[in-house]
């Protein structure tokens, strides 16, 4: 029973390196005990997960996972773990990362590898805003958000990520806050088995950017807003889920569907015009 | 008393596990435990953070959300057979 | 280790340069693709894309340059060998990803199939003015390999060439081909399996536990663990220690920099290949790489009849640059006469070596077309 005085998470951090660099009251924490809890709940060997991360304050996700790990460049986790993917099919690619991250300077790998239905899965911690660099508009900052590029309000409209994971492909699409840890990990474990490209947004506090200029509270607040003005609609429309700056979060599976994953589509094709010259290549995917 | 009540008919029990320098003093423990276990201690840890302290450890029923909720892996909670062993209190300030 | 005879078209064919390149890296054995259509290098990646399903292999076509030069860094971290391919503007895009593979010592194969630049330039036409960028286009201190083929049959050769180095060094290798070379069709042959000497990645021995994914190994290149077997390692683009991890100091920055930068240049004698011709008696030495190598020989051949001393200097591998034999040569002739499609890139690092010992004479060209040989003939005769 020893063993249980250690954290459940210490055996997937590289605790040589800890403290993080999260700040107090960021949600990041959280999206890495859930995924760990997940990911012992998935029962996957955890030798044959690799996280994918690219740049900014998620981006350190990889850093901390004591499993294969790369911290690739700002945008471009999502082509690697394509091609990690492809290489070695019968491993569990993840990708963690921002928003700012996957979906402004990387957003046409997301859409692309949602629509070849890449058979990696993408973990979104948006908290609307370019966290590490010190605080600039993102890709998702709420029209009239305060951003060190935008000391007026923003006024361009933001993307509504699971519409847009929706819109591209994706087989599963979910959104949480950090305040909903048991859903988030059961979406967690969904994702990780189920083949084909999915997306799980994750709405986290980042108290000492987005929300002070905001004047959203501290992260403790940002939870409780979560809690309070959170709606779980599973199935809802994707069109209806975009966010505002002080509006109602809907949060659910919004997503769940079948399709062949990029291999399975390329062996499909490949049989059935080459016949007996073709060797099918490995898809990873058990049906 | 309440709490009372409830315990006594508990066949398990949660064990609380607190590493109170790794604590940043979020307060998502206290304000998300589903059995108000924790408050927000007086005192600072090394690094200048109030750190949660146990106020009523009976009532906890090892759930762990206190440990999926903390950012800085500071926190887990067991869920224990009644029998077993005493939990550790929080050393705060160290 | 010969090749997997699986891949090797072995016989006697007649191709252009693209499509050799691409039964290059086949017999190397490479078996994860991914590209973008550029011309004039996008027969490479059509023929990639015919033939890998063949061979238990595997092309993707990305959405973009940027896409495919890291995505052949997730497939060769999988364990394959890669390659992507692209021309002048995608080889821009592509830069970043130069210097994460040579910071993260990712083995993998670029090809560039240069055309007329800046910008959209001349889409069809050759030039040979990204040997700099080739060079330095990525940012920070970096080393990489280049090699600039000049016909179909070194298309074929070279490519499998690249992929050992990439492998022996854990650096990206450049194949720095044009148009002219691309599409010029030839006869190229093919040996069989067993003659083609392919070399394979260096795997961490010992405890995984203690394995130290940045630390030296043999010419300061460290073994190379795969995914998926335990070892747990990290990798990042940020500065990183031994064991992978980021850290931010000078120290560290040194240490890692510093051992990048020397297992390409300690080695260069090991790497650098040169092509020389009639030099033992030359008084003036041409200086050309690529499809250039190839124009110089009519003028050295001009220069013969009209009894100049003149002789050809190619380097093969043009980066690292062969200093030490350019250097023994400023040692006794007159004259270098460099000879390039830009208007003065390799004739900077000649002017360095050659360090004013004797003049060092520039014979430019925008691309679009080959120099004229006789023209060149003129600037050699002015050297004298």
């Amino acid at each position: 029973m020893k063993n249980q005085h250690i954290n459940p998470v210490e055996p997937y951090l590289r605790m040589d390196r800890m403290p993080h660099i999260w700040c107090p009251g960021c949600g990041i924490g959280i999206v890495v005990n859930c995924f760990v809890r997940a990911l012992n709940q998935s029962g996957i060997d955890p030798d044959l997960v690799s996280i994918i991360s690219g740049i900014g304050c998620t981006g350190r996700i990889a850093g901390y996972l004591k499993l294969d790990s790369f911290h690739t460049t700002h945008g471009r986790p999502i082509p690697f773990a394509t091609g990690l993917k492809v290489a070695r099919p019968e491993l569990k690619v993840l990708v963690f990362s921002g928003e700012g991250d996957l979906v402004s300077i990387g957003g046409n790998h997301l859409i692309h590898a949602a629509r070849r239905n890449s058979d990696i899965k993408v973990f979104c911690v948006n908290n609307f805003t370019y966290a590490m660099t010190g605080g600039q508009v993102g890709p998702t900052a709420p029209i009239h958000s305060i951003a060190t590029t935008t000391p007026y309000g923003s006024y361009d409209r933001p993307f509504n990520l699971p519409f847009l994971a929706d819109s591209t492909g994706a087989v599963y699409v979910a959104r949480w806050t950090t305040y909903h840890v048991r859903q988030l990990t059961r979406s967690m474990v969904e994702a990780i088995n189920k083949p084909g490209f999915c997306f799980v947004e994750i709405i986290a506090p980042c108290p000492t950017i987005y929300q002070r200029r905001n004047r959203l509270g501290d992260g403790l607040e940002a939870m409780r807003y979560y809690k309070r003005y959170s709606r779980v609609i599973n199935g809802a429309n994707t069109r209806m889920v975009g966010l505002e700056l002080k509006g109602p979060i809907i949060v659910g599976k919004f997503i769940d569907r079948d399709r062949s994953t990029l291999l399975e589509a390329m062996n499909e094709e490949f049989s059935s015009k080459l016949g007996a010259r073709y060797q099918p290549y490995p898809t990873g995917v058990v049906r | 008393m309440a709490v009372e009540r409830r315990t006594s008919r508990r066949k398990s029990r949660g064990e609380l596990f607190i590493d109170c320098e790794r604590c940043k003093g979020c307060g998502f423990c206290v304000e998300f435990c589903p059995t108000q276990v924790l408050a927000m201690g007086e005192k600072l840890n090394r690094k200048g953070y109030h750190t949660p302290v146990i106020v009523d450890l009976e009532v906890c029923t090892g759930c762990d959300l206190c440990g999926l909720y903390c950012p800085d892996f500071a926190i887990h909670a067991v869920r224990v057979k009644i029998e077993a062993g005493e939990a550790k209190e929080c050393d705060n300030g160290g | 280790m010969g090749a997997d005879p699986q891949g090797v078209l072995t016989g006697v064919h007649f191709l252009d340069g693209d499509h050799a390149c691409c039964e290059g890296a086949i017999a190397a054995g490479c078996r994860a693709a991914f590209g973008y259509p550029i011309t004039p290098s996008t027969e490479i990646v059509e023929r990639i894309a015919l033939r890998l399903p063949l061979v238990g292999g595997v092309f993707v076509q990305m959405e973009d340059e940027i896409a495919s030069s890291i995505a052949i860094q997730g497939a060769a971290w999988g364990g394959k060998k890669v390659i992507t391919v692209t021309s002048g503007p995608g080889m821009s895009l592509m830069m970043e990803h130069v210097g994460l593979a040579a910071m993260t010592e990712t083995p993998c194969v670029f090809v560039n199939v240069q055309r007329g630049g800046p910008s959209t330039g001349l889409p069809t036409l050759p030039a040979q003015g990204d040997m700099m960028q080739a060079r330095w286009g990525s940012h920070g201190d970096y080393e990489i390999i280049a090699i600039s083929p000049n016909s179909p049959q070194e298309c074929f050769d070279l490519t499998v060439h690249a992929f050992n180095l990439s492998e022996r060094y854990r650096v990206p290798v450049l194949i720095m081909m044009d148009e002219s070379v691309g599409h010029m069709t030839e006869r190229v042959t093919i040996p069989h399996a067993e003659q083609i000497e392919v070399e394979s990645r260096r795997l961490p021995e010992g405890p995984k536990e203690e394995y130290l994914p940045f630390a030296p190994g043999e010419n300061l290149v460290p073994p190379m663990a795969p995914v998926g077997e335990g070892y747990r390692f990290h990798v990042t683009g940020l500065t990183h220690n031994e064991k992978g991890y980021p850290v931010m100091s000078p120290d560290v920055q040194d240490h890692l920099v510093r051992r990048l930068l020397d297992k390409i240049r300690l080695n260069a004698e090991d790497i650098a290949m040169v092509e020389e011709d009639q030099i033992q008696d030359a008084d003036v030495v041409l200086v050309a790489y690529g499809i250039t190598s190839r124009v110089v020989l009519r003028t050295l051949h001009l220069a013969r009849e009209k009894g100049l001393k003149v002789g050809v200097f190619r380097p093969v591998v043009v980066w690292p640059f062969p200093e030490k034999r350019l250097r023994e040569l400023a040692e006794r002739v007159k004259a270098f006469v460099v000879v390039e499609l830009n208007y003065g890139q390799v004739v900077l690092e000649v002017e360095r070596i050659v360090g004013g010992r004797v003049p060092t004479v520039l014979v430019p060209h925008g691309g679009g077309a080959l120099h004229n040989p006789e023209d060149i003939l003129r600037v050699v005769e002015e050297a004298w």
